[in-house]
């Protein structure tokens, strides 16, 4: 395909969600392009996220579910064996950071952790596979311009997405912070640190910027890294359209990146997973 | 790049997919990681149980063998000691038996020579009687000499 377009457009092309939502002019439909999908603003639906996300969220829960169901305490199968695996490794994860008793934290930690892995681990299909396919699938089936056919694969690609993961924290945090400590307490803590009642403004000032900055850290990091992989492997990407020397490049720097890249979204599923404990733990503790 | 609809469905999505796995996910691995820890503390716990036994039984064990071996000894020397008492009533018996046989030797032999004595005695005076008689060429009539051949017999 990059070789139809220039590698700004290409880059253009990939960076672009599939997206249904508002047109300026009141009607509802999908973008054509990158402009469009600006203009839409707010009210727009990234179908490729939803899709992807949701599709590795159901998977995730359907594969342990199973697990789940036919759970033994007698020798386990492979399935139940891995389950496991990843089960007991989260839970001594929240055993070790989060000090309170909730029910709560640890299948969310399980959810957030497996759920952020799989999503990350969409980056490391070659950038092109999927969005091929679903080109060809709009210009076959539903007779698009292929170059109109935006398709991400990666949902944690999409600032949406992460924000929304780290909101569902942030929500959480706000809710158990005025369920363990009280309205009055939580906003004592917010008022009365670190400089007594005399600093109120600046108590509240500070404290409220380091509330609000946890989710925003929270989302942006998980967003930052791998927005900044993918990026790379798109540009790895357009060294293929450069000729064969360009292109045997190119193939060795995609599995370079590639296999670095698995540290990476290891790392940020499990930095997630784990702020998201601290979090919630702070969330529980009283002063 | 923009904030849409899909940040709240994300958030929506997200939720419902915590609920499920809080209800339908952790809590049963949970309780089967919990049974399996049970059981293997169980086990242990048993096995422990079974080598406290095992050297209890040990211990007994050879308690019975010390026992066992101190009867035997026991038993030896009594048998032992039986024994020496069998042959030492067996010597004395032997002995008194020997003696008794000695004696008995002792007093037929003394009866013999008694025997013999008086028989050379009689045959002695009947020797001196028919010497006499024929010194004198005379019947000595022995009812009346009887004295004299008495008192040859004696000096014999």
């Amino acid at each position: 395909m990059a070789s139809t377009l220039t590698p700004s457009q290409y880059i253009q092309h990939h960076l672009t969600n599939w997206t249904y939502g508002r047109h300026p002019d009141g009607q509802w439909g999908f973008a054509h392009n990158a402009q469009e999908v600006a203009d839409m603003g707010f009210w727009s639906i990234h179908g490729d996220s939803w899709l992807w996300s949701f599709s590795l969220g159901a998977a995730f829960l359907f594969v342990f579910h199973r697990a789940a169901r036919t759970m033994t305490a007698d020798t386990p199968g492979s399935l139940q064996n891995f389950v496991e695996w990843v089960v007991d490794f989260i839970n001594d994860n929240v055993r070790g950071s989060f000090s309170a008793k909730n029910d709560v934290v640890a299948p969310l930690a399980l959810t957030v952790f497996v759920w952020v892995l799989l999503m990350n681990l969409m980056d490391l299909v070659p950038v092109d596979w999927i969005p091929w396919l679903a080109g060809q699938f709009g210009q076959t089936v539903l007779g698009m311009d292929p170059h109109h056919v935006y398709f991400k694969v990666v949902p944690t690609t999409d600032l949406n997405v992460t924000a929304g993961l780290a909101l569902a924290v942030f929500v959480l945090m706000l809710y158990y912070s005025v369920k363990i400590k009280g309205v009055g307490g939580f906003l004592a803590e917010l008022s009365f640190q670190p400089f007594g009642k005399w600093g109120l403004p600046a108590n509240l000032l500070l404290e409220g910027i380091s509330l609000i900055s946890k989710p925003v850290s929270l989302a942006l990091r998980l967003f930052g890294n791998l927005y900044a992989g993918e990026m790379i492997f798109i540009l790895i990407a357009l060294l293929y359209s450069g000729g064969i020397v360009w292109g045997t490049l190119g193939g060795f720097l995609q599995l370079g990146w590639a296999i670095f890249h698995i540290l990476i979204i290891l790392l940020q599923a499990f930095i997630f997973m784990v702020l998201t404990i601290v979090y919630l733990d702070m969330a529980h503790q009283k002063h | 790049m923009n904030i849409g609809l899909t940040l709240v469905g994300q958030t929506i999505a997200f939720i419902v997919f915590v609920m499920f796995c809080m209800k339908y996910v952790w809590p049963p691995i949970m309780v089967a990681l919990d049974e399996r820890k049970k059981r293997i503390a169980d086990g242990l716990a048993e096995a422990e149980r079974g080598f406290k036994q095992q050297a209890l039984a040990e211990r007994d064990a050879e308690h019975k063998i010390a026992q066992a071996k101190q009867q035997a000894n026991d038993i030896l020397s009594q048998a032992q000691k039986r024994a020496n008492e069998i042959v030492e009533i067996a010597k004395t018996d032997a002995v008194e038996e020997g003696d008794r046989i000695k004696e008995a030797a002792h007093a037929e032999v003394e009866k013999e020579v008694h025997r013999a004595t008086e028989e050379l005695r009689t045959r002695v005076s009947v020797i001196a009687v028919a010497g006499a008689e024929r010194i004198l060429k005379k019947e000595i009539d022995a009812g009346t000499h009887r004295d004299i051949l008495e008192e040859l017999a004696t000096q014999i």
